[in-house]
C-alpha cells in the first residue's frame, strides 16, 4: 500500500487554497501509517465542506445528514467493529446542528474519531457565523458582529470526559497526521479539532494569523496531557497565543467494553435461529 | 351463570393497578377464559384515576365493552367517576365505611383497608384482597388464584408470597359469605388458550426472531414497551439496545448500524416521529432499510401521552421531504402486529427502503389470549451479498441501475472494495452529482420502481361479507377488534380490514366494493383520514365515517351505538 492506494476519482470541488486540502493528505498519510485497508475504514460525514471529504478519498463512505453524523458513525461502529470508523466534519456541522451528538457521543465513547475542521465560518451558506465565530467578527447575517459567545469544542470534550482531545492546524500536515494516528489508536471517542483557514470568507483567521500565534503543547515545559486541569486552562487559550497538540489522554473502558460488547461476536455476523430464539421467548407468555 | 363478565379494577396512579390486573389476566387464563383487557391511566406517576379492565369470556374476545359488570373501586373518588359505567345488573366493591360513602344495592361495602393491614400492615395488600374477592364472584377456583400469587411474588421471598394468599383468601372468603348470590358466576365452558400478550410486546419478539441486532430509541409513551421487552433479552440473544439522546439520533444510529450490516430498529409516537421525519427520508435516499414503529397517541403536540388516536395514518405516508418508496403496515391484532412486523423487515431488506409499523396506544398496551404465533410464517430471506460471495465483489457501485430498482447491497469491511453511500443526490458509484439525467434514472429507481415491486407484495385487506352485506364497515390498525366483533354479531354487517395502508392496495379494494353497498369508515380519529386516502387511491367515496377522538379506543359498545344512531339519521351526522 501507498499514498495511491487511498486515491480517489471523485474530482474535488473545494476552493483552490483551502485548508481542507492539508486536512485531506494528513489523514490520507495516517491512513497509510496506520496500514489500514480502504475496505477496513468507513468515513461518516455530514453536510459542510469538511462533509465532501470522504468522497475524496478510497475509504467506505457514509455522507448522512447536516449535524447527524455522530449518531450514524456510533450506530456503524457498534454493529461493525470491523471497521475504523472516523467522522470528518465542521465547526457548524459537529458544535451547532449537531451539538447534542457531540455532548452525549463523548459521554456513549464508542471507539471513533472525530474531526472538526473549524474555518470559523460557515463557507457552503457562503459567510454567516459560525459556534466558533468570534465575537466582534461582522457577516453579512450579523452586520454588527457577532454577539454570541464562541463555543470551546476541545474544552468542552475535556469536560465531558473525552479520553483523547487534540488540536492540530492544516498548515501543519505531518504534524496533524500524527494526531489523527493517535487519535485512530485511542480507544473509545477521539476528538482531533483542527484549525483551517478559510480563503474565501474568512478574511481574518488566514494562515498568516494562525502562523503567528499557533505553538506546539509538547514545546511546553513539563506539559502533562494526563493533568485534566492544566488541560481546560491551555483549551481556553486562545488570542495571542494558540496551542496545537494532544491537550488530555486518559485511558478509559470504551463503549464496547463497558457493556460487555467488545466479548461478544460481532453484531454484523450473527445468524439467527428464529425457531429457538421464539421458544425461549415466548416461554412466559405461555 | 355467565358466559362474560366486564371487570375494571380502579384507583390511584401508584396502587398497584397494572400489577393485579397482570394478576387477574392470568388467573383467568390459567382457568381456560378468553380474555381481553386494556389499561387507561394518566399521564403521572401518583394520583389521579386510573384503571384496568379486563373483558373474559367463554369465547374468543377482541375488544372491550362500555359498562362493566364488576368495578372494584380503591378510592373514594373512584366510586363516583365509575359508577355511571356500572350496567343495570353490575355490583362495585369498595371500601365505603373507610371513604364515608353511604350504601346503595349496587355497592358491595368490604374493609379492603382493614383486612390489607391485619394481614400484611401496608394498604398495598388490598389488591391481592381484591383478586380473591374478584374470583370467587367469578368462580373462580382458588387454588389458581394461589397458584398464580406464588408466581407473580416468587421473588420476593416466603413471607410476602403468604402474606398475599392469605390476604386473597379473605377476600375470597368475604365474598362467599357476603355476597355470593351477585350472578357473575362464569360458565364452566373454557376453550383452550394459547398465549396472553400485549402488542408491544408481541412486536418485540417479533423483532428479534426477524434479526434485529440494533435498537435505538428514545422512551416515549406507548411505544417504550417494545425497547424494554428487547433490552431484557439484549445480552441473551447478543442484541444492542441503546437509548439515545434523542428521536434524531436514535434514527440516525439505527440507519448507520444498517448501513454496516445488521438489521435494525426504532420505535417512537407522533412526536418522536416528527423528530424522525429528515432521516426517513435520509434513509430513502441512502437506500438504507430501517423499520420505524408508531405507536401513535393523540396530538397535536404533546396530546394526550397516555391515550390512543389514530391521526397519524396521513402523516406516516407523506413524512419526509422528497419522493421515494417506503411501506406503511397498520396491523389491527396482536397476531398481526407479530407477523407485520417480520414482513416490516423482509420489506426494508428487500427493497432497501424505511418502513414504518403503525401501531397505537389501544394495541401496544391490550392483553388478549391468542393462538400460538406460528413460527413457520416468519420469512428472515436476506437480501445481501454474503460474506463469502463478498470478497470476490471488485467495482461496486452502491447504486447500480437494475429492472427493479434494487442495487445488490454490500456490506462494508465484508466486500474487498469500498462503499459510498451519499443523502446528496448521486451516481451510481455513490458520489455526489449535480446531472440532470442522473438525476432522473435515480429518481425513477427510488420512487417508481420501488414502488412498483411494493405494489406486487401488499399485504391483502382481510374481507368478511362484502358481498352478502348492505353496509360494508372498513378500517385499518386497532380498531379491527371492535369492527370484527360487531359484523360477526349483527346481521347485514360486513367489513373491509386494511392490515397495510401504503402502498394503498387499491385494485384489489375496488374488487371489494360491490355496487349499492353502504360504505363507512371506523377511525380514531376527527378527520375520516382513511375515507380520504380511500377516495385518493380509488376514487371510491364512502357514504360517511364513525369517528372517535376523545383519546379512547373504539370500543364494541361505541361501535353499535353509532352505527344505530346511522340508521336512525343517516350517514351526515356521523362525520363530525
Amino acid at each position: 500500500m501507498d499514498l495511491q492506494t487511498y486515491q480517489s476519482n471523485d474530482p474535488i470541488a473545494w476552493c483552490p487554497g483551502c485548508g481542507n486540502f492539508g486536512i485531506l493528505t494528513a489523514l490520507k498519510k495516517a491512513l497509510l501509517n496506520l496500514d489500514l485497508p480502504p475496505k477496513d475504514v468507513l468515513l461518516v460525514s455530514g453536510i459542510g465542506q469538511a462533509a465532501k471529504l470522504p468522497h475524496y478519498i478510497k475509504s467506505n463512505c457514509f455522507n448522512g445528514l447536516h449535524g447527524r453524523a455522530l449518531p450514524a458513525a456510533a450506530g456503524a461502529k457498534i454493529a461493525n467493529p470491523a471497521l475504523t470508523v472516523i467522522v470528518t466534519t465542521g465547526d457548524g456541522d459537529c458544535y451547532g446542528e449537531g451539538g447534542n451528538h457531540f455532548i452525549h457521543n463523548i459521554r456513549r465513547n464508542v471507539d471513533i474519531t472525530v474531526i472538526v475542521h473549524n474555518n470559523q465560518i460557515y463557507g457552503l451558506t457562503k459567510g454567516q457565523a459560525s459556534p466558533t465565530t468570534d465575537t466582534g467578527f461582522t457577516t453579512n447575517m450579523q452586520p454588527n458582529g457577532v454577539v454570541l459567545e464562541p463555543f470551546h469544542g476541545v474544552a468542552v470534550a475535556i469536560a465531558l470526559g473525552a479520553g483523547f482531545v487534540a488540536r492540530g492546524y492544516s498548515g501543519h500536515s505531518d504534524a496533524l497526521s500524527d494526531l489523527i494516528v493517535k487519535g485512530v489508536r485511542h480507544r473509545g471517542f477521539s476528538l482531533i479539532e483542527v484549525l483551517q483557514p478559510c480563503v474565501t470568507f474568512n478574511h481574518r483567521n488566514t494562515y498568516r494569523w494562525y502562523s503567528e500565534r499557533l505553538y506546539r503543547l509538547e514545546d511546553e515545559k513539563d506539559y502533562d496531557p494526563r493533568n485534566k486541569m492544566r488541560a481546560v486552562g491551555k483549551a481556553f487559550e486562545w488570542g495571542d497565543k494558540i496551542p496545537e497538540g494532544v491537550f488530555y489522554e486518559e485511558i478509559k473502558d470504551d463503549y464496547a467494553q463497558k457493556t460487555g460488547l467488545a466479548d461478544r461476536p460481532h453484531l454484523v455476523d450473527e445468524t439467527v435461529n428464529a425457531g429457538e430464539i421464539f421458544k425461549e421467548l415466548i416461554d412466559v407468555f405461555i | 351463570m355467565r358466559s362474560e363478565l366486564m371487570i375494571r379494577v380502579t384507583g390511584e396512579a401508584g396502587q398497584g393497578l397494572k400489577t393485579i390486573g397482570n394478576l387477574l389476566c392470568k388467573i383467568f387464563r390459567r382457568s381456560g377464559w378468553n380474555l381481553f383487557a386494556n389499561q387507561d391511566y394518566m399521564s403521572r406517576i401518583r394520583g389521579g384515576n386510573n384503571f384496568f379492565q379486563i373483558r373474559v369470556s367463554n369465547k374468543p374476545v377482541c375488544c372491550t365493552r362500555e359498562k362493566c359488570d364488576l368495578i372494584v373501586a380503591l378510592d373514594k373518588d373512584s366510586v363516583g367517576i365509575h359508577r355511571k359505567d356500572l350496567n343495570e345488573s353490575g355490583r362495585m366493591i369498595a371500601d365505603l365505611q373507610k371513604f364515608g360513602i353511604e350504601n346503595d344495592p349496587q355497592y358491595i361495602d368490604i374493609p379492603l383497608f382493614d383486612i390489607a393491614q391485619k394481614i400484611g400492615g401496608n394498604d398495598i395488600y388490598i389488591n391481592s384482597v381484591a383478586c380473591g374477592m374478584i374470583s370467587a364472584l367469578a368462580g373462580v377456583n382458588f387454588a389458581s388464584v394461589k397458584k398464580e400469587l406464588e408466581m407473580t411474588f416468587a421473588r420476593k421471598g416466603a413471607d410476602i408470597i403468604e402474606k398475599n394468599i392469605h390476604a386473597a383468601f379473605s377476600g375470597y372468603e368475604k365474598v362467599n359469605s357476603q355476597a355470593k348470590d351477585c350472578g357473575f358466576v362464569l360458565k364452566e365452558d373454557p376453550e383452550k388458550t394459547g398465549m396472553l400478550i400485549d402488542g408491544n410486546d408481541a412486536i418485540g419478539i417479533s423483532a428479534i426472531v426477524s434479526g434485529c441486532k440494533f435498537y435505538s430509541g428514545y422512551p416515549m409513551t406507548p411505544s417504550t414497551g417494545i425497547m424494554e421487552f428487547i433490552a431484557r433479552y439484549a445480552d441473551r440473544f447478543n442484541i444492542v439496545v441503546e437509548q439515545a439522546e434523542d428521536e434524531i439520533a436514535a434514527v440516525n444510529m439505527v440507519i448507520g448500524a444498517s448501513y454496516a450490516g445488521v438489521r435494525s430498529m426504532t420505535s417512537t409516537s407522533g412526536g418522536g416521529f416528527a423528530l424522525m421525519t429528515e432521516a426517513l427520508s435520509l434513509a430513502g435516499m441512502t437506500e438504507t432499510p430501517i423499520v420505524i414503529v408508531d405507536a401513535q397517541r393523540p396530538g397535536p403536540a404533546t396530546g394526550f401521552p397516555t391515550r390512543t388516536e389514530q391521526a397519524d395514518i396521513d402523516f406516516l405516508i407523506n413524512a419526509g421531504h422528497g419522493e421515494f418508496a417506503r411501506a406503511v403496515l397498520s396491523p389491527g391484532t396482536i397476531e398481526e402486529a407479530f407477523y407485520l412486523t417480520n414482513k416490516a423487515f423482509y420489506l426494508a431488506d428487500k427493497y432497501q427502503i424505511p418502513v414504518l409499523l403503525m401501531t397505537d396506544q389501544h394495541l401496544a398496551d391490550s392483553y388478549r389470549n391468542v393462538d400460538l404465533f406460528d413460527i413457520s410464517r416468519i420469512n428472515n430471506e436476506h437480501f445481501i451479498i454474503s460474506k463469502e460471495a463478498s470478497v470476490h465483489v471488485n467495482n461496486y457501485k452502491r447504486y447500480a441501475l437494475t429492472q427493479t430498482g434494487i442495487s445488490p447491497r454490500a456490506i462494508p469491511s465484508w466486500i474487498a472494495d469500498v462503499i459510498y453511500a451519499d443523502s446528496d443526490e448521486h451516481t451510481e458509484e455513490g458520489h455526489i452529482t449535480e446531472d440532470a439525467d442522473v438525476r432522473i434514472q435515480m429518481v425513477q429507481k427510488r420512487f417508481y420502481k420501488k414502488m412498483e415491486g411494493l405494489q406486487q407484495e401488499v399485504e391483502e385487506p382481510v374481507a368478511y361479507k362484502v358481498d352478502d352485506a348492505d353496509m360494508i364497515l372498513i378500517g385499518y390498525g386497532s380498531t379491527f377488534g371492535a369492527i370484527n366483533e360487531v359484523c360477526r354479531s349483527e346481521t347485514n354487517l360486513g367489513f373491509i380490514h386494511l392490515p397495510q395502508v401504503w402502498p394503498f392496495p387499491a385494485s384489489r379494494f375496488q374488487q371489494l366494493i360491490k355496487k349499492g353497498k353502504k360504505l363507512l369508515t371506523v377511525e380514531g380519529n376527527a378527520g375520516g383520514k382513511l375515507a380520504k386516502l380511500i377516495k385518493m387511491e380509488t376514487c371510491i367515496e364512502v357514504n360517511g365515517s364513525i369517528l372517535r377522538y376523545d383519546g379512547r379506543p373504539i370500543n364494541r359498545d361505541y361501535l353499535l351505538s353509532k352505527l344505530a344512531e346511522e340508521l336512525k339519521h343517516g350517514s351526515s351526522n356521523l362525520s363530525k
